[in-house]
């Protein structure tokens, strides 16, 4: 499980995190969502030990990572969002060195190897030289890396940034293979809206600050309190508008004549809503579908990295 | 001894160092060097006598130049081979992905600065046979020889620990390098310099030369002057009756370089993870 309590990390005046409160669960996989600068990496950074906070404190399975940094690296695969590789050394040998960094015995390491180029879909590149392969072999060797010691958690920060789409779904097979395996995944992206559905919870981050937390059904709730509604009417949409522009919660009426439809934001509970179109079929309008616009998580991701301010 | 030989950073640094060609190179031209100067004195000296015999006071001679040529080697090369040992993996982006492995800071400097070491030690060593021509026409003992290379590994230890150090403080290779030479600069000229000018102030106004211990301070870690006093022993009871110090310089410079090596050290891996310091 991973844990903040009041994380912060500060720069003379400037919070690049501020009172992160988190919990992640064992065996989940959770999100974090931000723009550039948020703090995402800040967080990754404390939680992988290499930086300390200014205050409050971070726990991988209950321990605390500036008290017991030495065996939350044991606990932890760690996959940054910029890494570099050592020029003439082998795939197999870069991981071997990896291995022998975390203690395991060569036996071990000798039977580790393979499974993992296995995994990463890089048993083929075994004896090439790692600086000469492409940017999405980098990054799943990265990951083969990381998952050298066995971690129960893995810690990556935008670990399909840089990928052209086919690297991208393949990182992302390797990501759903390891859920299945148990592991408990802390990931960003700015693919996350792909990665929305392997997520069992995701994370808002915003100027330092978690603004939202939840699964990512509850964020979209929980950062848009106006939705979007779609009436489609059978002839001009001209007859029903003045309805709709009478209720108290509608704005931003747009038309689009060619299609019959008319949009809208809607800032009313449910309860509300459903009076409306009650309301609208009590006066015989000639409503042919009333529905609520889907958004997904991009829609979200790209509203809070605009700055658009939502909820 | 144990952890020594199984250290992952030392045994991928050693890996690296000899799959590069310019390792190789690199002893080829130097033992090009020395063997180039090594006959061409003999050749020299046999010429000039014009009798085909090399003296012993001349193989001396020729063992003493070697010595100090070797010496500047270790003070030229030494910082070019360790002020990047740690700068250059985080400017490469590989510092941190080892640094959240469990290996510790020590583990880590400790790796990084044997494998330089080592291809120091590998150097000098390969110009051995050369260096043994010297005993073919005698004037040099086993155990000068013995002690000049134990100075070596102590001068090298002292300047690597400072590059290891400096390039773990400098964020950049290229400013810790500047700042390595800039040591060596002071520990093999600024010293002396400074020792002549302790020398003058002690006999300034006396007949009698006076007491010195900042003169034989400055000698002490002088590393020319070290050497000279290794391969000249007379030289050692000269620069006493100068400084009115009784206590030989190679004590002196054995008790402080390896006082500074593992301060040295100790700091480098102080600050090695330095974002986890409670100050920061």
């Amino acid at each position: 499980m991973i844990e903040t309590i009041g994380l912060t990390k500060k720069y003379g005046s400037f919070y690049a995190l501020q009172d992160l409160n988190l919990i992640v669960e064992d065996s989940t996989v959770f999100g974090f969502v931000g723009a550039n600068g948020a703090g995402k990496s800040t967080t990754f950074s404390i939680l992988a030990t290499l930086l300390q906070p200014t205050a409050g404190d971070a726990f991988i399975n209950g321990m605390s990572v500036t008290k017991n940094p030495q065996e939350v690296r044991r606990q932890i695969g760690y996959m940054p969002d910029f890494f570099g590789v050592y020029d003439q050394l082998k795939t197999d040998e870069y991981l071997d060195f990896y291995g022998a960094s975390y203690g395991i015995k060569p036996k071990e390491r000798g039977v580790l190897i393979p499974k993992l180029l296995e995994l990463v879909n890089l048993e083929h590149k075994r004896y090439d030289y790692v600086d000469l392969l492409s940017r999405g072999m980098k990054q799943r060797l990265c990951l083969a890396r990381a998952l050298i010691h066995d971690p129960k958690i893995l810690i990556l920060d935008e670990p399909a940034s840089g990928l052209d789409p086919r690297a991208r779904v393949e990182m992302r097979d390797i990501l759903r293979e390891l859920k299945t395996m148990g592991k408990t995944i802390l990931i960003s992206s700015h693919i996350l809206p792909e990665l929305a559905e392997m997520c069992d919870s995701i994370g808002v981050i915003d100027n330092g600050k978690l603004i939202a937390q939840g699964s990512v059904h509850d964020i979209q709730a929980q950062l848009q309190s106006e939705k979007v509604l779609r009436i489609k009417v059978v002839g001009d949409t001209r007859s029903v508008i003045p309805f709709f522009e009478m209720d108290p919660f509608v704005s931003q009426i747009e038309e689009q004549q060619d299609k019959n439809t008319i949009q809208f934001f809607y800032r009313g509970t449910e309860e509300d809503q459903l009076r409306l179109l009650q309301q609208a079929i009590a006066q015989k309008l000639p409503i042919l579908s009333f529905s609520e616009e889907e958004t997904d998580l991009e829609d979200v991701f790209m509203a809070i990295t605009k700055g658009v301010e939502i909820g | 001894m144990k952890t020594l030989v199984t250290n992952p950073v030392l045994i991928k640094e050693l890996k690296l160092r000899f799959r590069n060609m310019k390792s190789f190179t690199g002893i080829l031209f130097y033992l090009i060097a020395m063997s180039v100067f090594v006959f061409g004195f003999i050749f020299l000296a046999t010429s000039l006598t014009g009798n085909g015999f090399f003296r012993p006071d001349e193989s001396f001679m020729l063992f003493s130049i070697m010595t100090y040529i070797q010496l500047g080697l270790i003070l030229f090369i030494t910082p070019a081979l360790t002020a990047g040992t740690i700068s250059s993996e985080r400017e490469k982006q590989t510092l941190n992905i080892l640094l959240t492995t469990s290996q510790t800071s020590f583990q880590i400097i400790f790796g990084k600065m044997t494998s330089s070491i080592a291809f120091l030690l590998l150097m000098i060593v390969s110009g051995l046979p050369i260096y043994s021509l010297v005993f073919l026409y005698g004037g040099v003992s086993p155990s000068q020889l013995f002690f000049i290379f134990l100075f070596y590994l102590l001068t090298l230890l002292a300047i690597a620990s400072i590059g290891v150090m400096l390039s773990t403080l400098i964020r950049k290779t290229i400013v810790a390098i500047i700042a390595t030479y800039g040591a060596m600069i002071f520990i093999a000229g600024v010293t002396a310099f400074f020792l002549l000018i302790s020398v003058q102030i002690s006999q300034m106004g006396t007949a009698a030369p006076s007491m010195s211990p900042i003169a034989h301070f400055w000698a002490t870690i002088n590393p020319p002057a070290v050497m000279l006093t290794l391969l000249q022993p007379p030289m050692e009871e000269q620069l006493q009756s100068l400084t009115l110090v009784p206590i030989p310089l190679w004590i002196g410079y054995t008790i402080f370089y390896i006082i500074l090596s593992a301060a040295c050290i100790l700091l480098a891996v102080k600050r090695l993870r330095v974002n986890m310091n409670k100050y920061k």
